[in-house]
């Protein structure tokens, strides 16, 4: 009998979560924090043991009549997700310790908020480890639950609407999904005889090319809903807006990442000629989501909001990595979702504790907060920085390979793309310099009684120190995710294109 | 000239038989016992009459007894095996909320003395003597049992005398409610004519299809329409007028407009009932006659009953959105669900390799998932109360989630079910009828199920965000409910988070018994 690790994985802030449905009242932060280390914990050795070859796939039957089964396993890119879920959770419940002191900003006590946050935190690695279509879509729609409550238990004075909004969207991608699943188990049951959802499985199916397509095109609705992208992105904004930052960490930097990780895990590999065809659709649409989402940022007047608009930029670089159907530009993507969950919680989280002492989150508010409080803006400046990829944040390598890997399909795409990187120069400067630098206005003097505390401190260093870390060492992690990033086009039938001056030395 | 003497398998009609010598032993009780033993002794009589049919169930299907019954009237085969479990279980389940006397001051749910007139002196004398319709036991007992054999009859005439076993308590039983009496027997009158109504139509359906066969057989319907002798005009119109009857059982549009009142009107255990366990046996009837008796004319009835599944949950999703009022609300989403049932009867037949769901499984698996819930959700609408009774408008419930954490969030996973959300039976019950639309040929019906279910989605939400994230409502109360509340609740919603997370051995339970006996 092996040891099932994946499960265990994620069984632990599932206990976690169950724990804290019992009164512990005082303790209940405490508890909450150590399955979260717990985890933390867990999902390293868990990485330990893959990277040192230990075959840790799990294969159970589930529900023997629709061919589903308890399938878990583990790649290059569930790896990171799985490392970048386990690492952000603990920091954001560090994060949001103090939010429940103040009784007035909020309704549910601090157990409710821990124990769904651990309680998505398990969903969400099981959202990762799925190697079973059935058992990804449960889990996919199954981590709105909690995200929902978190959205609208927690929050500003509009949260029952955003978290409806956010809740309708999803919803609405999932649904489409499952037309789509339905129509895989069709479609397995007629071709193999036998239902089956593994996605091993599944990948040698073969397709009339309209089947394909509209199967395809299901999956597809989801992830682009939940990736955000221009046009359907309008939730994410008020969802940022309204949730509190912890909770917008894990909506943007985790839940968000499930459309594009599904895009590589199934839309490329089950239905790669269709995905093809999408291919100058999905570039287009990523262009827009480039540059629609970094003028919004420009303008948005909501700090907030401005970090979610951000974000609808930076997935349009991870889903134009994807549609380039290049090694560089897949792993590209596959880094920068790691590397955003961190920058865009950094990001999130001190811009929260700033917005907290200023008690507004408008950019107005402030101004010459770095004279009051230097670390906190400096802290900001980093993140930002982090933000616009600056060489020497690992967001620089992964948006140069996504560029890089674009470039060597569609020059113009890359030059178009690459507009989008002035922008975040644009967007995070002009912020900064509109709430950091400046005269010291007198409410700001009068709310940063006090800069970065012991707790915020330990929250933002962890981050900026794997910020640069895989800035100067990038090669730690793209080890892991270039096998993957090659087995996915491989199996996609797709190889790179031969550079042009390649082909004359040949 | 000799009579031979009618067979009768009692060994295998036990499970029926116990229940209506149940339902009459309970006539007696009224008769013979004095007044203030009553009430036990029908619950008593009732839980064991259950028990005892269910237990001769599961030895019959021990036996493995299967076969044609009471002189070819009656079929046991594997979804009568089904649908009589599922409704014993159902039927003990929402019959016991009847008996709840904690929550209203020692009273039940029903009316003290039906025959006064509201508002009379009459009624206030009955209540201060508090005097109670204990006949409602047997009354409910029998229209079990009429639902039993209309699941399970192999013929049209046995299953006409069923449909009326079994819609007459309930018209009965509607009319008697304690509060908003003149709703009640509104409800009850609507209830009885709309009823009668849909019974003509079944009566003269059959007529017409016993002209057409020859026989009120299933099996011989199904041998005339193979090797037809008339024309197919009189076999159409036949099989509309019969549809017509079942589908008014059913709910389905544009024969449901009883369902919204009568639910809201009935007394809410009734509701309860009425919600599973008629619609349970109306739909396991009915398949059994679309599919045996009419299966080699599935041509002429799956398009038509396809527009009918998605004009239902079209209508019910449509309207539980503008409902203010959850047990209006709760009607018009089994509107939806007879809808989304009706899907997985259009995809029927489809020649299915063994060991997997095919349609018939489907369904008992969705009306199974569907019941526990169904079952739970009426269960605690009566446990929310007010000065005046229940309260069952949605702002009434606002709140609910921080004075009431427990229940609120049972009643927001019961929701959570009926939306198909993942991890709850709902979801496994959608995913069953979804994917056998799909192997039927019917893939665009699938796309339209996906689509109103985000419609209907919308609505349990919004019962979820007014319970979390409403301001409490000072005046309502969750009552101190005793355990004949609470047991259909604590069983619902378990079941309904059993299904969702391991449903393999029910589904397979109905794999080997999905096949009708023809």
């Amino acid at each position: 009998m092996t040891i099932p690790w994946l499960t265990l994985l994620g069984l632990i802030p599932l206990l976690g979560a169950a724990v804290l449905c019992f009164p512990v009242k005082e303790i209940a932060k405490g508890i909450g924090m150590a399955f979260a280390l717990l985890t933390a914990l867990a999902g390293f050795a868990v990485a330990g043991l893959s990277t040192s070859g230990v075959d840790l796939t799990e294969r159970v039957p589930w529900i023997p009549s629709f061919g589903a089964s308890w399938a878990l396993g583990l790649d290059g890119m569930s790896l990171m997700m799985v490392l970048l879920t386990v690492v952000l959770t603990p920091l954001v419940l560090l994060a949001e310790w103090k939010l429940f002191d103040r009784e007035s900003t909020t309704r549910w006590s601090a157990q409710v908020f821990f124990a769904l946050v651990l309680f998505l935190e398990a969903l969400s690695l099981f959202v990762f480890l799925a190697d079973d279509v059935l058992l990804f879509y449960l889990f996919f729609e199954a981590t709105l639950i909690p995200m929902y409550f978190l959205i609208g238990g927690f929050g500003g004075p509009r949260r029952s609407y955003a978290a409806v909004k956010f809740l309708l969207f999803s919803l609405a991608g999932g649904l489409i999904m499952l037309f789509s699943v339905v129509g895989l188990y069709g479609e397995s049951t007629t071709q193999l005889g036998a239902p089956t959802f593994l996605v091993g499985e599944l990948a040698k199916l073969g397709f009339a090319p309209t089947t394909e397509m509209l199967l395809m095109v299901g999956f597809l609705i989801a992830f682009v809903i939940k990736a955000p992208m221009v046009p359907v992105h309008t939730w994410l904004p008020t969802a940022a807006e309204e949730s509190t930052p912890g909770t917008s960490v894990l909506l943007v930097g985790v839940l968000d990442k499930i459309g594009t990780f599904g895009m590589i895990k199934f839309c490329l590999v089950l239905f790669p000629d269709a995905s093809r065809q999408a291919g100058p659709v999905m570039i287009v649409l990523a262009l827009v989501s480039i540059l629609y989402g970094a003028i919004a940022a420009i303008g948005s007047k909501h700090l907030l909001r401005l970090v979610a608009y951000t974000s609808v930029s930076h997935f349009g670089f991870m889903v134009l990595g994807i549609y380039t159907f290049t090694t560089t530009g897949v792993s590209g993507t596959i880094f920068y979702m790691l590397n955003h969950g961190f920058s865009t919680a950094a990001l999130f989280l001190v811009l929260g504790f700033a917005v907290s002492r200023r008690g507004s989150a408008l950019v107005a508010s402030f101004g010459g907060v770095e004279k009051v409080a230097p670390v906190l803006a400096g802290s900001v400046l980093l993140a930002g920085l982090s933000g616009l990829a600056l060489p020497g944040m690992s967001s620089f390598v992964s948006e140069f390979m996504v560029l890089a890997g674009t470039w060597s399909r569609e020059p113009w795409v890359a030059a178009v793309a690459a507009l989008g990187t002035v922008l975040a120069a644009v967007y995070i400067l002009l912020m900064y310099q509109r709430t950091m630098t400046g005269p010291v206005t007198d409410q700001v003097r009068e709310h940063f009684t006090t800069d970065l505390n012991r707790r915020e401190r330990w929250v933002v260093v962890p981050l900026i120190a794997v910020i640069l870390f895989l800035g100067f060492v990038p090669q730690a992690a793209l080890t892991i995710i270039e096998p993957t990033a090659v087995a996915t086009l491989g199996q996609a039938g797709i190889s790179d294109p031969v550079p042009p001056f390649g082909e004359e030395a040949q | 000239m000799t009579i031979a003497a009618p067979s009768f398998e009692w060994l295998e009609l036990s499970p029926l038989l116990i229940v209506l010598v149940g339902a009459c032993i309970g006539v007696l009780f009224e008769a013979v016992l004095p007044r203030r033993w009553r009430f036990n002794a029908q619950l008593a009589l009732l839980v064991v009459t259950l028990v005892a049919a269910f237990a001769m169930l599961l030895v019959n299907w021990g036996n493995g007894a299967t076969g044609l019954l009471a002189m070819g009237s009656v079929t046991l085969d594997g979804p009568a095996y089904i649908a009589w479990g599922a409704l014993l279980v159902f039927g003990l389940l929402s019959i016991l909320v009847f008996a709840e006397r904690q929550l209203d001051n020692g009273a039940t749910a029903f009316a003290a003395a039906a025959s006064s007139v509201p508002g009379s002196n009459l009624e206030a004398d009955a209540s201060a003597a508090r005097l109670e319709h204990s006949e409602v036991y047997p009354l409910a007992l029998f229209s079990l049992a009429g639902m039993m054999v209309f699941a399970a009859s192999n013929d049209l005439l046995t299953m006409f005398v069923a449909l009326e076993v079994m819609s007459l308590p309930l018209y009965l039983m509607s009319a008697m409610a304690r509060r908003r009496r003149l709703l009640s027997q509104e409800a009850g009158l609507k209830y009885f004519l709309l009823g009668a109504f849909s019974s003509a139509f079944f009566l003269f359906g059959m007529a017409l299809l016993y002209g057409y066969a020859g026989s009120f057989e299933l099996r011989a319907i199904d041998a005339a329409i193979t090797a037809p002798t008339y024309g197919p005009g009189i076999l159409y119109t036949g099989m509309a007028m019969l549809a017509v009857g079942v589908l008014f059982k059913i709910g389905a549009v544009p024969f449901h407009s009883w369902i919204p009142d009568v639910y809201v009107g009935a007394p809410t255990p009734v509701t309860g009932f009425m919600a599973i366990c008629t619609k349970l046996a109306a739909v396991a009837g009915g398949a059994r006659v679309f599919f045996v008796a009419l299966g080699a004319e599935r041509w002429a009835w799956q398009p038509v009953l396809a527009v009918i599944a998605v004009l239902t949950m079209a209508v019910g999703a449509v309207l539980a959105l503008t409902q203010t009022d959850i047990k209006r609300m709760l009607a018009y989403s089994s509107v939806a669900h007879a809808g989304f049932l009706l899907v997985a009867i259009v995809g029927a037949l489809s020649e299915v390799p063994g060991g997997q769901v095919n349609s018939v499984g489907a369904i008992m698996f969705y009306l199974i998932a569907y019941g526990f819930a169904v079952v739970a959700a009426f269960a605690i609408l009566t446990m929310v109360r007010g000065n005046a009774g229940e309260v069952n408008t949605l702002a009434g419930w606002s709140g609910l989630g921080r004075s009431n954490p427990v229940l609120a969030g049972i009643f927001a996973f019961l929701m959570l079910s009926f939306a198909g959300i993942p991890l709850t039976g709902g979801f496994i019950g959608k995913w069953a009828v979804f994917s056998a639309a799909w192997r039927g040929g019917y893939a665009w019906l699938v796309l339209a199920a996906v689509v109103f279910s985000l419609v209907a989605a919308y609505f349990y939400i919004r019962v979820i965000v007014v319970m979390f994230f409403g301001e409490p409502n000072r005046s309502v109360v969750v009552g101190r409910a005793s355990g004949m509340t609470w047991v259909p609740v604590a069983v619902g919603a378990a079941a309904s988070v059993y299904l969702g997370l391991i449903p393999g051995p029910l589904l397979d339970l109905l794999a080997q018994a999905e096949v009708f006996l023809r």
